[in-house]
């Protein structure tokens, strides 16, 4: 990367970011996974993203420069930086920010100008949460961004995390439907929530059908939502499938927020699915993967694309497509006046509070990964010397920015990370088994072979603790030589540890909001410097 | 993530409960075939004290053709016992559901008795997990 | 088993229709493997039995295990040939019988 910002802008502009050869008569605009985040904000997409199974070796688990080889990205280009993380600090210099809703909206503008009553729109969910502004205002500044963006429908999965009756009150607000055919009620098991919607677009009928976060009251808290179950509900989806066709669509899509190889499975089982907008695990892909006869796209995640899905559907099937995964490079890019003047708005109250730099990074600081990020890596140091703790466990969340070397850390950077309605940083003592039993569990989470048993996160991030796993083993038999890191000694089954740790499930939890805790560590620290994480011996890969 | 659930009932229950055993009484020694029943569980339970559990068996359920008996077990409960559910032909279609406690990660196991004693049987594992974590 | 039990049907079907019926009852479910404060055994109460008939024949029934979560939710069909009466019963461990009826007519 030995170019200039300047020359590097030269070939990059709004024009050639906005290209594309239409086809037919739908396009699919998608958005998914932004997590609150309405500006522009550096990024960098995980270089370890492990397959297991049939998913070995499969897109989205191609990272680095397997990846730019897979999609015939050059390496150095903006495509390069937007997707992958290699060179992803001196690209960061080349390309600057990436996102932004106000250029998102410049960009689904430009899309619904050149292709008119052919767009539809969809947000995949995970809008909501992810930034001290969601947070504080329980998702009403996402809501009222994305409103100017006039969405078809979305789905959700950090959403309910606000609890039952703030998605309620926010769901009938929103003058669009909030889908989602896999939940229901759980006293008479009956649907919660609006399985499907019909829009007609360019004469066809297109029955979107909205899958929310299957595992969301296992990952997140269920006392928040005592009332609502989930779950994959295969054949409920093959049931609306089969009532859209019979309803006259022409064009069947899942909005689904189950990841991306929950997805893939689901493609392979459910007949007569033509598209799946994929969500939840963050993947960014710049082509479709084709399962059968269903089209996968893979829209990223924290803003930083919009994905059009060109579609010529006729007689109930599709006879071609093309597909574009837009970068939002936010220097290219002309913001949405009106876009940007709500951003400001809703912002307003929180702005200042937000810029405060707590203090400073010498090394890149991001999160994405499957063991570790730089950014969990300084909250399990926050936890353990804050908290006086043995070992820290942070959980493995794949939203959250990065922060370039050199740069001040905000107090809105150490909220991007951890902005949660679940926050407590608990101090507790736990054996060695049972530490063991835990990391055991969110591994199979992560690595069982049949995607219909994973959650879709990453790895229990852990601090004060080093460890090996097989991902190829069988639940139980995944980690081990698990050893404390201060003095190298093995950890003992028997022994009681004191651990740190952050956003239990549990209702109840005692402790303080770890944005706290963080930003104390980093106002006595002032200079954090984070080097490459070795605790984590990754084998079976 | 969280690091202090506490799984429902005693889980400390090992698989070879009387899950073999109880099949055995129901069946009488003889071989029950995989198909025809559809079990619907959730992969991962969201609470082990409350798994929904549905059941569709193939059957025209007329007087002469119909599911009589289903045993359900669960392996890796303290004991494997869960319900016995006893249709007939009035019940028009061979559907039900209950809602069951799994101590653990185990296989629910269901063996349909139908009205020629011919036997059929199905399973599915049901994961009990610690929860957290999420993309 | 204080509450009355819930239970939804329709209130009218075509005949020889299949029906789909809900029901709840409010019951501890107490499974006789959890202890008390004092590592006491607290021994087993449940409800055991259900049954539903229609006009004096059986249509379905179960047996109930520990393994089954508190407050029981059965759901189940039944073709209706005729107008009737449902009858429900909940056998307690204790011998004591919860029952409840609910009456369907036929679509003309
Ligand atoms: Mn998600
Ligand atoms: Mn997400």
């Amino acid at each position: 990367a030995g170019t200039t910002r300047a020359f590097a802008q030269q070939k990059l502009t709004e024009k050639e970011l906005l290209a594309f050869d239409p086809v037919g008569n739908v396009t699919l605009v998608h958005v998914t996974d932004i997590h609150g985040q309405l500006m522009p904000l550096y990024f960098r997409e995980p270089s370890t993203n492990l397959g297991v199974g049939d998913a070995k070796g499969q897109p989205p688990h191609v990272t680095g420069k397997d990846f730019l080889t897979r999609f015939g990205v050059a390496p150095g280009s903006s495509s390069a930086y937007a997707l992958t993380s290699e060179d992803f600090e001196a690209l960061a210099k080349t390309y600057g920010r990436i996102g932004g809703l106000d250029r998102a909206a410049t960009i689904i503008k430009a899309i619904r100008a050149e292709r008119g009553d052919k767009v539809v729109l969809l947000d995949g969910g995970d809008t909501w949460q992810g930034s001290w502004s969601s947070l504080k205002t329980r998702g009403q500044d996402m809501i009222d961004c994305m409103a100017l963006l006039k969405p078809d429908a979305m789905t959700g999965h950090w959403e309910f995390t606000y609890g039952t009756e703030r998605v309620k009150q926010a769901v009938d607000g929103l003058g669009f439907p909030f889908l989602g055919l896999n939940i229901r009620d759980t006293e008479w098991n009956e649907p919660a929530f609006e399985a499907s919607t019909m829009i007609e677009r360019g004469g066809v009928k297109i029955a979107v059908l909205g899958q929310a976060f299957p595992y969301t009251p296992v990952a997140n808290p269920r006392w928040m939502i005592p009332n609502w179950s989930f779950g994959v509900r295969e054949e409920d989806v093959q049931t609306q499938v089969d009532k859209a066709r019979k309803d006259g669509a022409g064009l069947v899509v899942l909005l689904s927020h189950n990841g991306f190889d929950v997805d893939r499975k689901l493609a392979s089982r459910v007949k007569g699915l033509d598209v799946i907008l994929t969500g939840h695990t963050h993947d960014a892909l710049p082509e479709a993967v084709k399962v059968g006869k269903t089209l996968l796209i893979a829209s990223g995640s924290s803003g930083k694309f919009v994905s059009r899905l060109d579609l010529d559907v006729k007689d109930g099937e599709v006879k071609g497509y093309r597909y574009k995964l837009i970068p939002l490079f936010s220097d290219v890019i002309t913001p949405d006046p009106a876009m940007a003047a709500k951003i400001a708005e809703v912002r307003k109250p929180f702005a200042a509070y937000l810029a405060r730099p707590l203090g400073r990074t010498e090394t890149l600081l991001y999160r994405r990964g499957n063991f570790n990020g730089t950014f969990d890596d300084l909250i399990c140091q926050a936890l353990l010397q804050e908290r006086d703790a043995e070992i820290a466990l942070s959980p493995g969340f794949r939203w959250g920015t990065s922060v370039m070397p050199g740069q001040d850390i905000t107090f809105e950077d150490v909220t991007n990370a951890t902005a949660i309605t679940y926050p407590a940083v608990y101090r507790t003592g736990m054996t060695g088994t049972r530490l063991k039993e835990i990391i055991e569990d969110v591994a199979d989470n992560l690595f069982n072979v049949d995607p219909y048993y994973q959650q879709g996160g990453d790895m229990v991030r852990i601090g004060g603790m080093s460890y090996a796993i097989d991902v190829n083993k069988p639940q139980g038999q995944r980690i081990s030589d698990m050893r404390l890191i201060k003095t190298g000694a093995a950890i003992d089954p028997s022994r009681e540890y004191q651990v740190a740790g952050w956003a239990s499930v549990n209702e109840g939890t005692q402790g303080p909001p770890i944005w706290e805790v963080v930003s104390s560590y980093l106002q006595r620290q002032k200079t954090v410097r984070l080097e490459p994480n070795r605790a984590v011996k990754v084998s079976g890969v | 993530f969280v690091a202090l659930t506490v799984l429902p009932m005693a889980a400390n229950a090992e698989p070879g409960n009387d899950a073999a055993e109880m099949i055995k009484k129901f069946t009488g020694g003889k071989e029950a075939t995989k198909g025809k029943i559809t079990l619907d569980l959730p992969e991962i339970a969201e609470n082990g004290n409350t798994v929904p559990l549905a059941l569709t068996v193939e059957s025209p359920m007329t007087a002469e053709n119909y599911v009589k008996e289903v045993l359900f077990v669960a392996d890796g409960n303290p004991n494997a016992g869960v319900a016995t559910l006893m249709f007939t032909p009035m019940s028009g279609k061979a559907e039900a559901s209950i809602r069951i406690r799994l101590a653990q990660t185990q296989n629910v196991i269901a063996v349909a008795k139908m009205s020629d004693g011919s036997l059929f049987t199905e399973r599915k594992t049901v994961k009990v997990t610690i929860g957290g974590c999420g993309g | 088993m204080a509450d009355k039990p819930r239970i939804k049907l329709p209130k009218e079907a075509k005949k020889g229709e299949i029906i789909q019926i809900k029901t709840l009852v409010s019951h501890l479910m107490e499974s006789g493997q959890r202890k008390d404060a004092q590592g006491k055994p607290i021994p087993r109460k449940i409800i055991n039995k259900f049954t539903c008939e229609f006009n004096g024949k059986p249509v379905f029934s179960c047996v109930l295990e520990p393994a089954i979560s508190a407050n029981p939710y059965i759901q189940f069909d039944a073709r209706v040939d005729e107008e009737g009466t449902f009858k429900f019963a909940w056998t307690d461990d204790d011998g004591s019988v919860l029952t409840a009826e609910e009456k369907i007519a036929l679509k003309a």
